[in-house]
């Protein structure tokens, strides 16, 4: 059994550029007390690439993210961001490299605006202080303006989302807060982003509409997008690059249609596709539970 | 009703007040409160200045409280730290009385953040006693610093003067109370639309997702720590200059619960809730008092009697709000203005 992708579906394969990976990952391990989170994770996600990471639940993809973005502090490993080390830097010094990224269970500001939201993303690379922002006149609204037409134009037009500018984000449906929650990603200026299943729980269409965006945010902006997901589907659609994680290692990495087809991703991810082997290892289990009774 | 409002700019969208109508509204507000002490007496004329400095105050409050979500207990040893600031500057250097204020603030200001400094690590009500312990540090520096405080008997200051002119009287100090209220509310009405604004709401809804947007938790919440003392300091050294008299008993522990039940009131988190709820918090004593003074013609014992109840009815007030209304005040304005907008159309 293998996991079904249909091959006029992939994409021409284009070389990848070369220099230095966007983003590069190098035997990273994590442990919460005595569980090992991570086992000598290493990858690398080229520059203007879309790397997926795949793996069943539990597998430490989310744990990766957040090691990643600077949330964890690993045990071991470095993590390269377009060739210099960021292990010493907190999360939002790595923000402001341009290291974005989106969370798995939309952590917007629901007490605000879609703008302001969408605004608070670009925090990091604005200047104007308290007393300017007391006065607003002069930096604080040259500044506020300039952002405010960028938004406009450049994000809010390209993920479709003019109309619900001045809603609550409270008010929105899952589907439209997962666009805003990439919204505000791009509003950080992002070099690399990390997307944390952003297709989760939506329905055909608009998981179509995100994939084109995700392609649009590639092709146009230029952006590494680095994306947990468990859509297979959509993971083959757009990768250019699939690694796959089980319990906290990587087991294989590749072209999406070579890891489609290897063996043991198929194991980790559907079992063996043997009936009896499942049937005999419940039988074990059974068995050892009342042996031990 | 509302019927359009078709802007052609950013900024024209982006404005404090966005309609012809709110603009009308403010401009006859701005008249209202210039009129006032041409035909207000001296009795009114003294609660304007007071319903002035708390709003400051509770402004104040509400960007720490409401708007960075750090519930703080210290707003009135805050006032305290400027309300004593001001008055050893105007007693012992005699410096101009806007200067005093500002000073005032900036020391409240620093006095703020080292109050705030824990808030990285304790939230919700631990915060909230961490701030008490501060302030009764400082009530107790307030009672026993006699060479500065002047000790339990406190300090017995002159008038502030404007080029000689002393300004004594409530009449001559609502032109320096008002306005600097209203300038300190309309600063923090800016605040929330810039940068740093977001940032302290971004860190009150979920602080962990503010740090992955690059906004350092710490300098956020010790920012916003300054500012809300600093408007704490310059309300206390308004007061001082409206009292003349302070001692440590001005500024109780009770007085900081006067402020948070203010912008619980009018509504935490918006700026005109910290206006509304400063004003109705001041005001409805007041106004209780009247109703059973008004009474008295007709019960000749009305005061003795009712003074107790006219308590329990602020009470059940408060209470009432907080059942009935709990985003507060400014939630109540805003169904009525909504009602306005769609009117004679049925919401």
């Amino acid at each position: 059994m293998a996991i079904d992708v249909d091959p006029s579906r992939l994409l021409p394969e284009l070389p990848l550029p070369s220099g230095p990976p966007a983003l590069a990952v190098d035997g990273l391990m994590l442990f919460f007390g005595g569980l090992r989170v991570l086992n000598g994770v290493s990858f690398e996600a080229r520059e203007g690439s879309v790397t997926s990471i795949i793996g069943p639940n539990g597998a430490g993809k989310t744990s990766l993210f957040n090691t990643v973005s600077g949330f964890y502090k690993p045990a071991a490993g470095a993590i390269r961001f377009r060739g210099a080390s960021i292990d010493a830097l907190r999360a939002p010094a790595r923000a402001q490299l341009g290291l974005a990224r989106t969370f798995q269970n939309i952590s917007l500001f629901h007490g605000m605006t879609v703008l302001d939201n969408i605004k608070l993303g670009r925090h990091a690379h604005m200047k104007s202080g308290v007393l300017d922002a007391l006065w607003y006149r002069g930096r604080a609204r040259r500044e506020e303006m300039e952002l405010r037409r960028e938004i406009e134009e450049k994000i809010i037009d390209f993920l479709e989302i003019d109309h619900i500018r001045k809603a609550p984000v409270s008010a929105l449906s899952y589907g439209l807060r997962k666009r805003v929650e990439l919204a505000r990603a791009l509003a950080m200026r992002p070099k690399v982003l990390l997307l944390d299943e952003p297709v989760a729980g939506m329905n055909r269409e608009e998981t179509e509409d995100m994939a084109r965006f995700i392609l649009d945010v590639k092709e146009e902006w230029g952006v590494t997008v680095l994306m947990v997901e468990h859509d297979m589907g959509m993971v083959m659609d757009i990768s250019d690059h699939v690694v796959v994680l089980n319990f906290g290692q990587v087991i294989a990495s590749g072209k999406p249609r070579e890891v489609a087809a290897n063996p043991e991703v198929i194991a980790a991810y559907l079992g063996s596709g043997n009936v009896e082997d499942l049937r005999a290892r419940v039988r074990q289990g059974a068995q050892a539970k009342r042996g031990a009774v | 009703m509302r019927i359009g409002t078709a802007k052609t700019s950013y900024l024209a969208d982006e404005a404090l007040f966005d309609t012809a109508v709110q603009r009308r509204w403010m401009v006859a507000l701005l008249a209202a409160l210039v009129l006032f002490p041409l035909f207000a007496g001296p009795y009114w004329l003294y609660l304007g200045c007071l319903v002035a400095i708390n709003v400051a105050s509770a402004t104040g409050l509400n960007i720490l409280t409401g708007f960075t979500g750090l519930v703080s207990l210290g707003q009135a040893a805050f006032m305290g730290v400027g309300a004593y600031t001001v008055a050893w500057l105007e007693i012992n250097l005699g410096t101009p009385f806007l200067l005093n204020l500002i000073i005032g603030g900036c020391s409240a200001s620093l006095i703020g953040m080292v109050v705030g400094a824990p808030s990285l690590r304790v939230k919700g009500l631990y915060l909230a006693i961490a701030t008490i312990a501060a302030s009764v540090i400082l009530h107790f520096l307030f009672a026993n610093w006699t060479a500065v405080t002047g000790g339990a008997s406190g300090l017995t200051m002159p008038p502030a003067t404007f080029f000689g002119t002393p300004l004594d009287q409530p009449g001559k100090l609502y032109w320096v109370i008002m306005p600097i209220t209203v300038l300190m509310v309309l600063g923090a009405a800016n605040l929330f639309r810039t940068r740093v604004g977001r940032a302290f709401i971004a860190v009150r809804d979920r602080d962990i997702s503010a740090e992955v947007l690059g906004i350092p938790l710490l300098r956020t919440k010790l920012t916003s720590f300054a500012l809300s003392s600093f408007y704490a300091g310059v309300a206390g050294g308004m007061w001082a200059y409206f009292f003349r008299v302070i001692t440590p008993e001005s500024f109780p522990l009770v007085m900081s619960i006067f402020f948070l039940a203010a912008i619980i009131v009018g509504g935490m988190g918006t700026i005109l809730g910290g206006i509304l709820g400063a004003t109705f918090m001041t005001m409805v004593p007041e106004a209780l008092k009247l109703i059973v003074g008004g009474l008295s013609p007709w019960l000749p014992d009305a005061v003795a009697l009712l003074s107790p109840v006219r308590t329990i009815v602020f009470g059940a007030l408060i209470v009432g709000f907080l059942i009935f209304e709990p985003r507060g005040l400014a939630e109540a304005w805003r169904r009525l203005r909504r009602f306005f907008h769609l009117w004679p159309f049925k919401t």
